[in-house]
């Protein structure tokens, strides 16, 4: 699965694309790795923009999730944006919505993290 | 072959309280919205018929006992929680004074898995024969401690049945009678034992306490073999998956998410959400069965899966 990042004034957004599952979630694990080490090291939110997220499985919450702790230990923080209506129906099945940080919109997303991020994702 | 629910609780046995049952009650005559009823057998099918399950039933009850009935004289059973002792009164009942043979599967030794055994009324019949087929070391010394003094009043030795312990090996096929069996080791707490059967072309899975990381894909390979084309798979569904991967992490139990993955991926006809967390009222039982059948309405390949949760009391052939 791709995964893109682009910043928001200090803050990172990544954007995984297509299926998240047991096939490609270690991939996925070693993908991010480098952007959750580069937020927590700045002390910046990560945020996960799932708008192009189509599906994700149980082995690929648990990715999410285990990032997710990797940033509390750190006093980190993770943020998820803009889910697709199947995967906000899988989050609300398996209680995900109830751990995570899940807005509607990207914006909403920058703006529960950063007023500076809010800006820079305006400015476009 | 049929297969009978006698308990279907995790952890420990629960019952509807005096408050339950009057809010269930006044639920329903708010449902019947002033009908009057000509007869008994008129307000019968208005319930029956009318009403959702959470009002005329409850999911119970005792914690895990399952019975497997294939046509044989003998009884085969999967452990031996609370939903033992209603499960002996039904063997008894059956017997009409002959003695029984009761085959026993033992998934572990944790308590709510033994407890019904000194409540098992054929364990106190002569000429009774109990097989407790097992892959733990420690079954025999399990079911002796919970029956020795001070815990409880009757020695495991004064037990008129025979008795016996089969020790079974993960991964190989035992074929007695009428039934093959083939046991899986799972992720628990001092580990756990799923149980393949096949009877009359039929296959059931029994895989309670069981936590899955799919993640790891050697792991959920396994599964899916071990699941394959099963026509029931019996499934620990105790927590949601947020729970398991958070504060709940490490316990030993799953969810109802991984239950319909790991079934569309082996071919699974039927899956049965079972070991029900105990502080899961009727109503949050029914929701979660509710969501899991939404989930696979939306992950459906080519086949579909069918869902359902299992309760004190259901039968289902296969």
């Amino acid at each position: 699965m791709a995964l893109s990042h682009r910043n928001y004034a200090k803050v990172r957004v990544v954007a995984p694309v297509g299926r998240l599952d047991h096939d490609n979630c270690e991939a996925f694990r070693n993908d991010l790795a480098p952007h959750l080490d580069a937020c927590l090291r700045e002390g910046q939110a990560l945020i996960f923009d799932l708008s192009g997220l189509e599906y994700v499985s149980s082995a690929g919450l648990r990715c999410l999730m285990l990032a997710a702790r990797q940033a509390a230990s750190r006093s980190g923080r993770l943020v998820i944006a803009s889910l697709q209506p199947l995967v906000a129906e899988i989050f609300q099945i398996s209680r995900f919505n109830l751990v995570f940080d899940v807005f509607p919109t990207m914006r909403e997303a920058l703006a529960s993290v950063s007023s500076e991020a809010v800006e820079a994702f305006e400015r476009g | 072959m049929r297969v009978r629910f006698w308990g279907t609780r995790g952890s420990m046995p629960v019952a509807l309280t005096a408050a339950d049952v009057r809010d269930k009650l006044a639920q329903a005559l708010v449902a019947a919205d002033g009908r009057r009823f000509e007869s008994f057998g008129a307000a019968y099918d208005f319930a029956q018929q009318e009403l959702p399950f959470t009002l005329t039933h409850t999911f119970g009850g005792h914690s895990s006992c399952v019975e497997l009935e294939t046509g044989s004289n003998e009884y085969f059973v999967c452990d031996m929680g609370s939903g033992a002792r209603p499960f002996g009164a039904h063997v008894l009942a059956r017997q009409g004074g002959r003695p029984a043979t009761v085959n026993v599967f033992m998934s572990h030794v944790h308590w709510d898995h033994i407890m019904g055994f000194p409540f098992f009324g054929p364990a106190y019949v002569p000429g009774t024969t109990i097989r407790i087929h097992g892959c733990h070391d420690i079954l025999e010394q399990a079911l002796r401690l919970q029956q020795a003094p001070p815990c409880f009043p009757v020695p495991f030795d004064q037990l008129a049945a025979k008795i016996e312990f089969v020790k079974l090996v993960p991964g190989e096929t035992y074929a007695g009678g009428s039934v093959s069996v083939t046991p899986k080791i799972q992720r628990h707490s001092g580990d756990s034992y799923g149980y393949r059967f096949e009877a009359g072309g039929k296959v059931l899975i029994y895989s309670t306490d069981s936590e899955h990381k799919l993640e790891n894909r050697g792991e959920a390979e396994a599964f899916v073999a071990f699941f394959r084309d099963a026509d029931l798979v019996v499934f620990d569904a105790m927590y949601s998956l947020a729970e398991v991967a958070s504060v709940k992490a490490d316990w030993g139990h799953s969810s109802n998410i991984v239950g319909v993955e790991l079934c569309q991926m082996a071919g699974v006809k039927h899956l049965v959400l079972f070991h029900h967390e105990p502080s899961s009222d009727d109503a949050a039982i029914e929701a979660v069965l509710r969501d899991t059948r939404r989930l696979e309405e939306l992950t459906r390949g080519a086949r579909s899966l069918r869902v359902s949760a299992a309760y004190d009391g259901l039968e289902i052939d296969l």
